[in-house]
């Protein structure tokens, strides 16, 4: 029972557990590049789901194997013991389902085009910010809205105290130093 | 049943996810990405699916290889140590992978011919196709003929893909090398 | 790699081969396993190759990168363009039946060309992607 159990679903479990490395790898690294394969790990634990869901136990790949009677020309040398076989084995031939090859195989050439998308980004943010790590881009986003919301402060202030005449010239050589 | 060869396959393929979180050197990452892609082919190929086996063989241990390796040679092949335990997203992990593992106890057993999946629009293209559009390969009649618009749709897809590639990276703007990230905190400062 | 003799002259050995092979995987993939996708990235990982052991402005005097970006829209275009030429032909988008007499030859040839729209998209797409990684490369150095 456990037996069969396991070689039913076996199949998925390694689905999932690869679908959870490529998940952990996303959500708890903070290397753009290395995100990004996680991403790609993910991805092909799903082709792996669908391409399992399609394969029929004792199947074949489902290209059509035609009865040589009926063929395109070729093979008509063969003899008629030849011909008696492939027209009986191709009567009850089990093809495996085509249609989850069909979605993955473009999903795998959309995977590559996406990827390809981001590591352009992941180019793009390391030129910009010189690290792809995602802690320090999160500490120089900081240190620049402190520093952005340091000078706000400061020309309010200065708007403020130009309300004042009177403490404005008290003030005026601080001020002019800022300015400077 | 599922074959010795596939059970292998999956457990190698284990093992290359499990390395490729551990390893640091981005460098290694990268051809282990090879290897995983190489090893998923394969799994694909035992699994009957050959053309999707051709395509991850040529893309993803292939052409996927090469854009990394352009890439790091772009940002460098060094990734910083983990600043904190992951105790939380081993947390998050943990709990999706046993959610979905109990979910998988209702799928249907691998491989079983009476399987939903296998009898819906499935049988007709098998039936069918060799009357109606006359080549034996299925995966190709079904991909460009009875899904005709799917792939026009995906081709269009990685199109833009490569434009939006275009934008980002063609661009004349060459950025200063020196300190790119202390130039814009120095300039808010004064 | 530029000096490695081997190198070198095993590149330039292999290269029409895998060509060769990319338009095969193309033709036969109605039969058997393969198709525009394939040949695609193939024929693209042909001058990824060259590229690798030549240099890039080699390879790019051969195929020049603004080549690369037309073909990433023709082949879109090209297929787009068989769905119109079908509804001309009074069938349906895509109905391939409309492109001969026997509507089998017709569905053969339509996806005949569709595919070979999708070649030519995915081979521009892979060398315009890897042109540009590349070029971005060599200009920082």
């Amino acid at each position: 029972m456990i037996i069969d159990l396991f070689v039913s679903h076996y199949n998925y479990w390694v689905v999932i557990l690869l679908m959870m490395v490529g998940f952990y790898t996303l959500i708890s690294r903070g290397n753009l590049v290395k995100k990004i394969v996680g991403l790609n790990v993910f991805q092909t634990s799903v082709f792996m789901l669908y391409i399992s869901m399609g394969r029929i136990k004792g199947g074949t790949p489902p290209i059509l194997v035609e009865p040589k009677g009926t063929g395109k020309g070729h093979g008509g040398a063969d003899t008629s013991g030849g011909v008696e076989m492939m027209g009986e084995t191709a009567a009850e031939i089990l093809y495996s389902n085509p249609l989850p090859h069909v979605l993955i195989l473009t999903a795998i050439v959309v995977g590559i085009a996406v990827t390809s998308v981001g590591l352009a980004l992941a180019v793009r943010v390391k030129e910009a910010y010189g690290t792809m790590e995602e802690d320090e881009i999160n500490r120089i986003e900081e240190e620049m809205e402190e520093a952005e919301w340091r000078r706000g402060r400061g020309e309010i202030i200065h708007e403020i105290l130009g309300k004042f005449p009177a403490r404005r010239a008290l003030t005026a050589p601080s001020g002019a130093e800022a300015d400077a | 049943m599922i074959n010795v060869v596939g059970i292998v396959l999956f457990t190698l393929l284990g093992a290359t996810a499990l390395a490729l979180v551990r390893v640091r050197n981005l460098f290694a990452v990268v051809m282990l990405a090879g290897v995983y892609s190489l090893l998923s082919a394969g799994l694909f190929t035992v699994m009957d699916a050959v053309d999707v086996a051709f395509t991850e063989a040529a893309v993803g241990a292939g052409i996927s290889t090469v854009l990394f390796l352009g890439a790091l040679a772009l940002v460098g092949h060094r990734e910083a140590r983990p600043g904190h335990r992951p105790i939380l997203p081993l947390v998050v992990v943990a709990v999706t992978g046993a959610t979905l593992v109990y979910g998988t106890m209702d799928l249907p057993g691998f491989g079983d011919p009476a399987n939903p999946v296998h009898h819906h629009v499935a049988d007709h293209y098998l039936e069918e196709s060799s009357r109606e559009i006359g080549i034996p390969n299925v995966v190709t009649s079904v991909l460009a003929s009875y899904r005709g618009y799917d792939t026009m749709g995906e081709t269009t897809v990685v199109f833009a893909a490569a434009v939006g590639v275009m934008l980002l990276l063609a661009g004349r703007r060459r950025t200063p090398a020196p300190e790119p990230d202390e130039a814009p905190a120095g300039a808010a400062d004064r | 790699m530029r000096d490695d003799f081997i190198v070198r002259v095993g590149a330039r050995i292999v290269t029409p081969f895998i060509v060769t092979f990319a338009l095969y995987v193309h033709f036969h993939g109605d039969f058997g396993p393969g198709g525009g996708f394939q040949a695609g990235v193939i024929l693209a990982a042909a001058f990824a190759l060259l590229a690798l052991v030549y240099g890039l402005e080699a390879v790019q005097r051969v195929l020049p990168p603004w080549f690369a970006r037309a073909c990433a829209a023709l082949g879109v275009l090209i297929f787009a363009g068989v769905g119109v030429v079908t509804m001309l032909l009074g069938h349906n988008y895509l109905g391939y039946n409309a492109l001969a007499h026997d509507p089998k030859h017709g569905q053969h040839y339509g996806i005949l060309l569709v595919e070979f729209g999708v070649l030519v998209t995915v081979f521009g797409v892979m060398t315009m992607v890897f042109y540009l990684f590349a070029g971005r490369a060599g200009r920082d150095e």
